[in-house]
């Protein structure tokens, strides 16, 4: 193989995407060295099994997708705003709108949200850790190398272009050859296994480390949420790594599932991926709903109305995305009968979610509404979500789907649910537990701003689509008509005015980093109402000294009548800690290098590294590592040092 | 934390040779027997409920009691999944399907007649 079959060539923007990464890559180098810091990226970072810190470099990386997921956006605008300029060419924007989808949905939306899960979840329970803190590890890093691989495709190899819904026959190797749609394949793949051993382990923490008299209904609404997101996770997944396998076996061993040739059957790809992807879109959909329930709730100072019926909503949503799937190809052309049951089932989602919805608002009524960054981003989700859900009315009607299928109509549609949905969310729930992570809060005037921005962007931006649909414009074009000229000059001017919201955000983590006040209450916006604003800012790395019995939903509030602190001197005892090991990220390197080998059908290398992966099992199976104990005294120390209390 | 446990797990290592077997029997008999095709499908089954049976008696603790009792509600929940991706797969995938996007039931049919009759059909939905 030539080195430039082995590197992408002929495109100036993939030439500077590779100049940045080399100079970033040397500037990362260059300080870890020069402060001497590779120490303690080994020790602190890359070995920890802690779920704090996990969830932190979760959030990072989520972070660093979603600047990458939004400069894929900015291109696609730019050059539908001007299609004249030839900014970017078929292949090339073919190529930006599946890395986009792919991006935003996997390796953006699911590890931000699964970061907040690992950090709060625990803290929201009384448990000191994950029920297995080594798999933890094992799911960031197979998470983080699965990103990295997709990553990859743009400078080696070529991106994968099929979409992000990677449909059949066009992405298979007769129309699809090279590397590019392998790198879409085993990059999911990957990070797959890291989120289906991320829900098994956060459903056995919720059920069986939860706080003494912490029955289940009187978790807190994030943690049901939850709970709820892990069982769609366990029953979804197997099922996209049973379809990304097929696909993989067909394209490099030549079998026959999805193919136009030899019975093979393209259409079950659509069938088996929606069967995954529907209830993937209530994974990054769900846990956003237990965030902004959480932060309404805080913020207008009353226990969140109905929760009983917001714990039944999220169960019947869950129970109902998994029998909805074919509203995502009405067109394929399953006949009548078919469709008319899917539409049905689909049209039924919008009662339990008009439940949550008059719930929500039924909180705020005739409440003192603090109006902080966390808030606002709630605030503005309700209605804008609103919008996007009867339009998903809208198209769940199959006859209407017909007109709307494939047009800006959808796209408009699924951009309302996502981002006042998941990417809300994600900024509210962020700078809500802020705090709980870093130890200071965000500089709210800033956080503000960047809310005003990006709220304003996201309705420029996305409001004239469902004009565009409606008027004929399909999705995945690279190039429009002089007509449509206006409407995607707005939506363009919308989307650089989210990129702007997006900098003043990254601006305010810097300033905020440099001149907000440290040592802070444990509850630090001062309206906390559960248990993970109990514990000590910073957190200890035990998290819990002692638990109170809990009593009910709300239990800082309970713990606050009653006096109490998670610091009680009489019911002290050693703490049994896990200890940190390399093991998971030498496991998922190993994992990355022979997907990589997979992606180039290098076989014998992909068998080696399989190898390695068997090897680093069975070192695991003999690892006897009992952790180790943190004593009383120690214990004491830290607590009154994170209390700030001298007394004695 | 539970106590280490030292006996060596017997069942489990009986159940992976079981399964890894299991599965190249499998292989061998779609790949290289000369068995007709509805023989292939029906051992692929069987092979398929005795895979199932070694999981849930070597690996899921089917037949304990007490604290470590067996999952049967994890358990009913997956029946309903895979009831669910089987059934709604033939249903989606094979009911209505014809080549004229017509109604359901004329695809054995051929010939102009029968897209007329589906065309009609397609109207009275």
């Amino acid at each position: 193989m030539q080195l430039d079959e082995f590197f992408v060539t002929g495109e100036p923007l993939i030439y500077a995407g590779m100049v940045s990464i080399v100079l970033v890559s040397a500037t990362v180098i260059f300080l870890l060295t020069y402060f001497k810091r590779w120490k303690w990226l080994w020790n602190e970072w890359l070995t920890t099994v802690d779920h704090k810190k996990i969830g932190i470099m979760y959030i990072l990386s989520a972070l660093a997708m979603l600047f990458r997921g939004g400069v894929d956006a900015l291109m696609m605008r730019t050059q539908l705003a001007f299609p004249d300029m030839n900014f970017l060419n078929s292949q090339h924007y073919n190529e930006v709108f599946t890395t986009h989808g792919t991006i935003m949905i996997i390796f953006m939306a699911m590890p931000f949200l699964i970061g907040l899960m690992n950090i709060i979840v625990p803290l929201q329970i009384g448990a000191r850790d994950f029920a297995f803190p080594f798999l933890n590890a094992v799911s960031f890093w197979s998470f983080f190398f699965g990103a990295l691989l997709f990553n990859l495709s743009f400078v080696i190899g070529g991106a994968p272009d099929a979409g992000w819904t990677n449909y059949a026959p066009l992405a298979g190797s007769e129309l699809s050859p090279g590397p590019g749609i392998n790198f879409y394949l085993l990059g999911l793949q990957l990070s797959g296994i890291g989120t289906l051993a991320t829900g098994i382990n956060l459903m056995v923490t919720i059920l069986r480390m939860r706080a003494p008299g912490m029955t289940l209904m009187k978790m807190p609404i994030f943690t049901w949420s939850t709970l709820i997101t892990t069982f769609i996770i366990i029953f979804a997944f197997p099922i996209l790594t049973i379809a990304l396998a097929l696909m993989t076996i067909d394209r490099i061993f030549g079998s026959h599932f999805f193919t136009l040739t030899g019975e093979g059957l393209p259409m079950m790809w659509a069938n088996l991926f929606w069967m995954w992807g529907h209830p993937e879109v209530y994974i990054v959909i769900l846990p956003a709903f237990g965030i902004f329930s959480e932060v309404i709730a805080s913020f207008a100072q009353k226990q969140i109305f109905g929760y009983k019926a917001m714990v039944g909503a999220i169960v019947i949503i869950a129970g109902l995305s998994f029998v909805v799937w074919v509203h995502h190809f009405f067109t394929m052309g399953a006949g009548a009968f078919v469709n008319s049951v899917f539409s049905i089932t689909t049209m039924m989602i919008a009662i339990p979610t008009g439940v949550k919805i008059f719930n929500w608002l039924a909180t705020l009524y005739k409440s003192k509404i603090i109006f902080s960054a966390p808030m606002l981003w709630s605030l503005a989700f309700i209605p804008s979500f609103t919008i996007g859900g009867v339009t998903g009315v809208m198209l769940g009607m199959a006859a209407a789907d017909y007109q709307y299928h494939n047009t800006y109509f959808l796209v408009s549609h699924f951009h309302y649910v996502l981002i006042p949905g998941t990417v809300f969310a994600c900024f509210a729930g962020l700078i809500f537990w802020y705090p709980k992570m870093f130890g200071h809060k965000l500089n709210e005037r800033i956080g503000k701003w960047a809310f005003w921005l990006f709220l304003i962007g996201f309705h420029l931006c996305f409001f004239p689509q469902y004009f565009l649909g409606l008027d004929g414009m399909a999705r995945r074009i690279f190039t429009v008509g002089p007509e449509w000229f206006t409407l995607n000059f707005v939506s363009t001017m919308g989307a650089f005015l989210m990129g702007l919201g997006f900098i003043v955000f990254v601006h305010c983590v810097i300033y905020s980093f440099r001149f907000s006040p440290r040592n802070i209450e444990g509850d630090s916006w001062g309206y906390g109402r559960t248990l993970e604003w109990a514990t000590p800012t910073p957190i200890p790395k035990y998290n819990f000294a002692t638990l109170p019995e809990i009593e009910s939903h709300d239990a800082l509030i309970d713990m606050k009548e009653k006096g109490q602190t998670t610091f009680d001197r009489d019911k002290l005892e050693p703490i049994h800690m896990p200890s940190y090991t390399g093991q998971p990220f030498i496991m998922a390197a190993i994992m990355f290098f022979a997907s990589f080998a997979l992606v180039f059908e290098w076989i014998t290398l992909a068998v080696i590294g399989l190898a390695g992966i068997i090897v680093m099992m069975i070192i695991r199976s003999f690892d006897y590592d009992e952790g180790y104990h943190i004593e009383v005294d120690e214990v004491i120390e830290t607590e009154k040092k994170a209390r700030g209390m001298t007394d004695e | 934390m539970e106590k280490k446990q030292n006996k060596y797990p017997v069942n489990h290592i009986i159940g992976f040779a079981l399964s890894i077997t299991l599965t190249i029997v499998a292989a061998w008999t779609a790949l290289s027997s000369d068995l007709p095709v509805m023989w292939i499908i029906i051992a692929i089954m069987a092979l398929a409920v005795i895979q199932a049976g070694i999981q849930l008696f070597m690996f899921m603790h089917i037949t304990e009691r007490g604290a470590t009792h067996a999952p049967w509600n994890m358990m009913f929940h997956a029946f309903v999944i895979a009831a669910i991706v089987v059934a709604g797969s033939l249903f989606t995938m094979s009911f209505g399907f014809t080549h004229d996007h017509g109604g359901g039931d004329h695809h054995d049919e051929s010939g102009a007649e029968s897209h007329e009759e589906s065309h009609d059909d397609h109207e009275g939905h």
